[in-house]
């Protein structure tokens, strides 16, 4: 906004009797002004020329009377008309053919008038600027807080030294915290220009530095010109700084991107982990049960939507059990058909998976179509809030805040329950865990279950941030191998380091390489990283030569 | 040596595939090009270039064979050297298009003069000469697969992991394919070819040829397998395969063998692409896409893993079903390739030639077992 042109308009070949009438007009108008009566300053603006136009608009601000706002308007929007048979000014609203006439200082209507009778009063940028100095003084004293903080930043973009008598003024009422930070600075820009002394005007350099942010760079930039060239120094060195500060800013807002990444792939790799890392199983399927998952989420809104939309805030907290259930029950089905006879051979289970991959998909596709599901965010995962130099959007905080809570959860279960505890001894030995009458074909099937409802979990929070279509699963399951088999298999430690480095890595190639080179480099350095570390980042240790 | 390494390869199956498939070479032109649209023996060409097709697809099964059934390398990227293949003999095709082009320009391929490109890619230089593109169908492949295996069996990557990271290789290929940055026309790929060697790419009599080609590249590459397996080294590709570490104790160079092993399957699943794109017509990054390199493992799988035709005919009959599939029912084409995966993985392990030799051996067994039993006097008491 505050980067936009200031085109001057230069009358190239001005008529020399129009350059006339003007100096008639201009001199006609001056008596008017004399006395600081708003009406009379409303009706010279009729005759003024542009120059005089901005002087009389700048008197009209100062005189701090919140009734002239609406002329004020009228005028920026041309809708101010002078009555060409008494020379008096009026607010003109079309009504059919003929002209409503509305006085500018009272609101009331006064009469109407043909459209020929009238002349708008054609405003320029210039008139345009001091048009909006001016309302912002007017508005600065208005006791309505969003009024003066829309004034406030009117001002701090169109920097006068005419308005620092009245920020001075509105700074000393000034309660609200925000309000007064932006008349600050709207003080400091206004100083920089002005012809107070060079100390005051290093003072308001400083203020606006530490502010920064894209705007104060312009705003420097902007005033930079005009300035005193003993302040040149101190404003590039101020512009410097501030750059400064925004690159670290921007590679803070990356790490905030990569964090955020990093926990969608921690919430797609967990159920992996499970699977892959602590079964074995190269779960090519795991992608189908967070788009089951997904699913799942959908039909929770379109119910809630059908009977109950009060309860639409709570259609996550609903989905969330839901589809628990329903993709554990899905793995539970999978492992008692299908993987229970393939255990040993990793490689068969790759096999049988994908093809179970495909028909979960194409179940999906007939069930609901090819085509993207509308899932809704409730309102407390809408939006962003601002902190420091960072935007940060609810929803990516929100799915961090879950995935870690999702992890800590699964690692407090395989620790600390008993559960855990016979689930570990059967994957660590089988035929050992069996003797001491640990049930191992039912421990399989509800690890499974478990990781396939971790991953249906995950599903309902990538919903929100991804589209839900059939081919939903597919988008995350390479990934999250490669979360994995970077952390390191069978260790979940590893697939918490693993998502958050690759996330992280990912984002902050980004810049630099673009999105989708940055995935290839991603990749091939994941690929390189297996050569140098087969079994990962967090290897189990064990003796075996082929673990 | 040679004759001996071809001789040993030539056993029963080998040899009547080997037969069949030259057969198949001069019998379907003369099919196709002979006969009358009316006879009732017409081939008619678009079957012409489905079996082409077909022939390479199992080409690139034999391929993926020689590196999972005999070498134990269960590789999820066997797509990617496919369609290097195919990318080469693609710029090939798309050099001699010459002005004939939308864009009509003598040197630069359509999609580059779209992009606004003032000069050839270095990469493209040389791709107007059959010979270098033809070597390219090998080299690219092959050196891709030399580098990657080169690092993965020297660092001991193996089983699980290998898959894994051969299946992040052709995702990232997919990946990069899709650029338009990487000059090899990005999502559309390379299309519109015009000619081959001279002859109109459309034509009969070239689609009777490539089919001819396919057939017989089809039947050097079964004797080149067989051979290899039925040498000693295939005997320790076996045994690397069944126990690697003993294997390695024993005194061989493990990851050289594999690597060897690696680069051949390579370079004919190279040039199985690059019979492939002249008989379709295109080659775009799709075929780089992790789930057509699956598809490969499962055609071998039906077909009988470790077995030297099985990998043949599971990519004709699974192929040959998803066209009449998808054609009759396109909906259930997932749900029946899906439920075939799970069916040959619990139930027919060794796919469908392996079952079969199983049986007829048991059965050989069995007879040979009654037979010793008649002749020692014992016939086999009824239970």
């Amino acid at each position: 906004m505050f980067s936009r042109p200031i085109d001057i308009i230069i009358p190239k070949l001005a008529p020399a009797f129009a350059m006339i009438l003007a100096l008639f007009l201009a001199l006609a108008a001056l008596p008017a002004r004399a006395d600081d009566d708003p009406a009379a300053l409303i009706k010279a603006l009729g005759t003024a020329n542009f120059t005089d136009a901005e002087k009389i608009v700048g008197d009209l601000g100062k005189t701090g009377d919140i009734k002239l706002v609406p002329a004020l308007e009228a005028l920026s929007g041309g809708d101010l008309d002078l009555r060409k048979a008494d020379g008096n000014v009026f607010i003109g609203k079309a009504a059919g053919s003929q002209m409503t006439l509305i006085d500018p200082l009272s609101g009331a209507e006064v009469g109407k008038e043909a459209k020929g009778g009238l002349v708008k009063i054609k405003i320029n940028n210039g008139l345009r600027r001091a048009i909006r100095a001016a309302q912002g003084g007017l508005t600065l004293l208005s006791p309505d807080r969003a009024v003066r903080l829309e004034a406030a930043d009117a001002l701090l973009k169109a920097p006068s030294q005419d308005n620092l008598e009245l920020l001075d003024t509105a700074l000393a009422k000034e309660k609200d915290g925000e309000v007064k930070k932006l008349l600050a600075e709207a003080r400091a820009v206004s100083v920089i220009g002005s012809d107070l002394p060079l100390d005051d005007k290093r003072a308001a350099i400083a203020l606006i530095r530490a502010v920064g942010g894209q705007d104060a760079v312009a705003i420097l930039g902007n005033a930079a010109p005009s300035a005193d060239p003993a302040l040149k120094g101190d404003i590039d060195a101020a512009i410097t700084k501030i750059q400064a500060d925004i690159a670290l800013w921007n590679s803070v807002q990356n790490i905030t991107y990569g964090i955020s990444l990093g926990s969608v792939l921690l919430l797609a790799a967990i159920g992996l982990a499970i699977t892959f890392g602590v079964m074995g199983i190269i779960n090519m399927a795991h992608g189908e049960m967070v788009m089951l998952g997904a699913y799942c989420t959908f039909i929770v809104q379109q119910a809630i939507r059908a009977h109950a939309p009060e309860l639409f805030d709570w259609s996550l907290a609903i989905a969330l059990p839901v589809a628990f259930l329903v993709t554990g029950a899905f793995g539970l089905v999978i492992e008692r058909c299908v993987i229970r006879f393939l255990y040993g051979r990793p490689l068969e289970t790759l096999l049988a998976t994908w093809g179970i991959s495909l028909m979960l998909q194409q179940l999906v596709r007939s069930l609901f179509g090819p085509t993207n599901q509308e899932v809704a965010n409730p309102s407390w995962m809408s939006g962003s809030f601002g902190l420091g130099g960072l935007t940060i959007t609810w929803n990516r905080l929100w799915i961090l805040v879950f995935s870690l809570s999702v992890f800590f959860a699964l690692l407090m279960l395989l620790k600390r329950s008993s559960f855990g505890l016979q689930m570990r001894a059967v994957t660590q030995n089988r035929r050992m865990a069996s003797s001491m009458g640990i049930r191992t074909p039912f421990v399989d099937a509800f690890t499974f279950a478990l990781g396939s409802g971790i991953a249906g979990m995950a599903g309902v929070a990538l919903s929100q941030i991804d589209n839900v279509s059939p081919n939903l699963g597919q988008s995350y399951i390479i990934d999250s191998f490669m979360v994995v088999v970077f952390g390191g298999v069978g260790n979940l430690w590893g697939t918490l380091v693993g998502a958050f480095s690759l996330g992280i890595v990912n984002k902050f190639l980004e810049p630099y390489a673009g999105a989708v080179l940055g995935k290839i480099l991603v990749l091939v350095l994941i690929i390189l990283f297996i050569q140098k570390r087969p079994r990962g980042l967090f290897a189990l240790k064990g003796r075996a030569v082929e673990a | 040596m040679i004759t001996a390494f071809l001789f040993r390869s030539l056993d029963g199956k080998v040899l009547a595939g080997v037969a069949i498939l030259i057969a198949l070479a001069i019998l379907v032109p003369v099919l196709s090009l002979a006969t009358g649209p009316d006879s009732a023996l017409h081939m008619p060409t678009y079957l012409v270039a489905l079996f082409g097709k077909y022939l390479t697809y199992a080409m690139l099964a034999l391929a993926l064979d020689l590196v999972w059934g005999f070498c134990g390398i269960l590789s999820l990227g066997h797509g990617a050297f496919f369609a290097l293949g195919g990318y080469a003999m693609g710029m090939y095709l798309m050099r001699q298009i010459g002005p004939r082009g939308t864009y009509g320009d003598p040197i630069l391929p359509d999609f580059m003069v779209f992009l606004n490109w003032k000069e050839l890619p270095w990469f493209w230089h040389g791709f107007d000469m059959f010979w270098f593109a033809a070597l390219m169908v090998l080299v690219a492949p092959g050196l891709l697969a030399f580098v990657f295996g080169w690092f993965a069996f020297r660092s001991r990557v193996n089983g699980v992991y290998l898959s894994i990271i051969t299946q992040a290789m052709t995702y990232a290929l997919l990946l990069a394919f899709f650029r338009n940055d990487m000059g090899f026309g990005g999502n559309n790929g390379l299309t519109d070819f015009k000619d081959i060697l001279g002859f109109n790419i459309q034509a009969d009599g070239t689609r009777a040829a490539l089919f001819s080609l396919s057939a017989l590249f089809l039947a050097g590459s079964l004797l080149l397998v067989s051979g290899i397996v039925r040498s000693k080294y295939g005997k320790v590709l076996v045994g690397i395969r069944d126990a690697e570490s003993r294997t390695r104790f024993l005194g061989y160079r493990v990851e050289n063998m594999k690597l060897f092993a690696f680069v051949v399957s390579a370079m004919m699943a190279g040039v199985a692409g690059a019979l492939y794109v002249p008989q379709v017509g295109i080659i775009n990054p799709g075929e780089f896409s992790p789930a057509n390199s699956i598809e490969v493992v499962i055609w071998t799988a039906v077909g009988g893993r470790a077995t030297l035709i099985g990998p043949i005919i599971g990519a004709v009959l699974v192929n040959g079903g998803k066209t009449v599939f998808t054609g009759l029912f396109p909906d259930a084409w997932l749900f029946a390739l899906g439920g075939l995966f799970v069916a040959v993985t619990l139930f027919l392990p060794k796919g469908i030639v392996g079952t079969v030799a199983q049986f007829v051996t048991r059965r050989r067994q069995n007879k040979a077992a009654a037979k010793a039993d008649t002749i020692n006097g014992n016939p086999q008491a009824a239970e």
